[in-house]
């Protein structure tokens, strides 16, 4: 009989595969079309080598892409976990991620008061760091799950515009009241991410000989730990979805809620649940944000929030791979529109118009293939 | 004499302001298959759902066993031993048929337990053992019946209540379906509340039954009496 069961060692390897494919897959693509661009648009500047620019800018563009995917892809996860439950669209998740940031970042700014920051690299600088994704994810998936059982569960029952004013209406007063704290409490509406344990340092990976100079890629210490935190939380939701009866009963609410009931499972709590999990990785992705902008403020949830939910509807909203896979696209898509709108427009578009891809991706998605890349309805497995 | 598995008293559901059931008594002993039947909209499934739960009566007694489950939640009842197949059979479509079974048995903890009662299920349902791996979504229309029915059976219920379980089936099916639904009662001991439009082919499996008519109960007694009775015969069994 266990061999119907699932595979543990499967399970962890089957998700860090599927990241593995969507980063190389969506970097190859965006790569190939930009080099390609260069290629044919090379006659347009005599000024500079577009085509060599193009290829010196790459490493670095897809290092900053990768990381801002794997940002989204946190966040994305949030709106995708609670649409498989309720086919609801949490438009509040953009704020449980803020508050992250600054539970996060109050954290270690008290950490700091206390003089027990260290200045240098060393094991002390990520279990602190550690720490501070712990409480932004504790934070916000305490808010999360009283949002849900405050102004979500009472609408259960209404028209589904409803829950969905609701979302709004609770994100602005979230917004609102973190920016009353702050003014408060601190003179100032936002906050500074502490400088410590050395994450600005900088680890050359490799250097590209160009005429008589030298270009060096190198990657922040900041994106490494951020791609190994994006990776166990993308890998642990994987695993805590597919291998576990939690995740069964998930995934069972996901796609029956009746039957889920029939079945013996407190339905009212799972869907509790799966809002502390999508709001726990929202809070800690936001303190991830703040850890790589440097600052966390009560508007920081807008526009992170938007893209990660664009990177759902572009996955499939409902799926757990397609959030993964979304959150990589919109990532890379935006750091090469960043790094390349103004080279190849002599400066007519600046990297500020990065935001028109998401959103013209969002309404191309919505207009021609509304269930997604990985268009499932529900939280599925694979 | 012991209490009856199931017994429903002058049960009244609504559905906002439509009064679905006028007050409903029932009462379904051990070892019994009792039907219930009825046309569209008579309130037989509302029947089934004010029992385990999933919509709350607003007046009435429902005990199982003696012991009140009326305002109970619906995960909770299951707890007690109702095991309801629903309409339209609501598999999982994306879990396999493995996994669809662990759901039936998801309060139990008992892994020994758990393989003896999935061993049972599958010496009733070899086609689903032959199936483990594939996704519910997947089965044919016969094959997730039968996985509904495995399913409930994996809750070990006091009481199976079974909603239409020969919708949408070829004759053949159906008739295989009722084959088991027989088979269960008659060696498995299983006591079965069967809804059913199919009112002739519930008949023969009942021992007794229950008419529905917009919402009351307008006729009962033993099955081979009602499958005799010219009212029940010209409304119900279309000779």
């Amino acid at each position: 009989m266990r061999l119907h069961r699932p595979n543990l060692l499967l399970e962890v390897l089957r998700p860090l595969g599927q990241l593995l494919v969507f980063i190389l897959g969506a970097s190859a693509a965006i790569s190939a079309i930009t080099v390609l661009t260069a290629f044919l648009i090379r006659g347009t500047r005599t000024d500079m080598d577009l085509l060599q620019i193009t290829l010196i800018l790459l490493p670095q563009v897809l290092i900053d892409g990768i990381v801002l995917g794997f940002m989204y892809a946190t966040i994305a996860l949030g709106y995708t976990m609670v649409y498989g439950v309720l086919e609801f669209i949490n438009f509040a998740h953009g704020e449980f991620f803020m508050f992250g940031a600054f539970a996060g970042v109050e954290f270690l700014v008290w950490m700091q008061g206390q003089g027990w920051l260290p200045d240098g690299q060393g094991w002390l600088a990520y279990l602190l760091l550690a720490g501070a994704v712990g409480v932004g994810m504790l934070i916000s998936g305490s808010i999360s799950v009283s949002t849900e059982r405050i102004a979500y569960r009472p609408l259960r029952g209404a028209p589904r515009l409803v829950p969905l004013i609701s979302a709004i209406g609770v994100s602005f007063l979230l917004q609102d009241v973190m920016r009353f704290y702050q003014s408060t409490a601190n003179g100032a509406f936002y906050r500074t991410f502490p400088t410590f344990g050395g994450f600005s340092e900088r680890i050359t990976l490799f250097a590209l000989p160009l005429d008589d100079r030298e270009i060096t890629i190198a990657i922040q210490m900041t994106s490494i730990v951020i791609i190994v935190v994006g990776s166990v939380m993308l890998v642990g939701l994987n695993y805590l979805v597919n291998a576990t009866r939690l995740g069964r009963a998930i995934r069972s609410v996901a796609q029956d809620r009746n039957t889920a009931y029939l079945m013996g499972v407190d339905v009212n709590r799972i869907i509790a649940v799966t809002f502390l999990i999508g709001g726990a990785l929202g809070g800690a992705a936001g303190v991830l944000w703040s850890f790589r902008f440097t600052r966390a403020d009560p508007y920081m949830g807008f526009f992170p929030g938007l893209k990660a939910f664009t990177a759902a509807v572009l996955g499939g909203i409902g799926s757990i791979v397609g959030a993964m896979l979304g959150g990589m696209v919109l990532g890379l898509l935006e750091s090469f529109a960043a790094a390349y709108l103004t080279i190849f427009t002599r400066g007519a578009f600046g990297a500020e118009y990065k935001d028109i891809f998401a959103f013209a991706i969002l309404i191309l998605i919505l207009i021609f293939r509304p269930s997604g890349l990985l268009g499932g309805k529900t939280t599925q497995k694979a | 004499m012991s209490a009856p598995v199931l017994e429903l008293t002058n049960v009244n559901t609504y559905y906002g302001k439509i009064h679905a059931l006028k007050g409903i008594s029932l009462t379904v002993e051990r070892g019994e298959v009792v039907t219930l039947i009825g046309s569209n909209g008579a309130g037989k499934t509302t029947t089934l759902r004010s029992i385990s739960g999933l919509i709350q009566p607003r007046q009435g007694e429902i005990k199982l066993n003696g012991q009140s489950i009326r305002s109970v939640s619906p995960h909770k009842i299951v707890e007690q031993g109702i095991g309801h197949v629903p309409e339209g059979r609501g598999i999982f479509p994306a879990l396999t048929v493995f996994e669809n079974l662990e759901m039936g048995a998801f309060l139990l903890r008992d892994l020994a337990e758990f393989e003896r009662r999935l061993a049972r299920v599958f010496a009733i349902f070899p086609r689903l053992e032959e199936r483990v791996g594939q996704r519910g979504g997947t089965l044919s229309g016969g094959e997730q019946q039968m996985l509904a029915i495995g399913r409930a059976l994996m809750q070990q219920p006091a009481i199976l209540l079974l909603d239409e379980p020969s919708m949408g089936l070829a004759p053949l099916l159906v008739e295989e379906i009722f084959h088991i639904i027989r088979r269960l009662n008659q060696t498995e001991g299983t006591t079965i509340l069967l809804v059913e439009q199919n009112a002739q082919a519930a008949l023969q499996v009942a021992n007794r039954a229950y008419v529905l008519e917009t919402g009351r109960i307008t006729m009962d007694g033993s099955a081979q009496a009602l499958l005799h009775d010219p009212k029940v015969i010209q409304a119900y069994l279309g000779f």
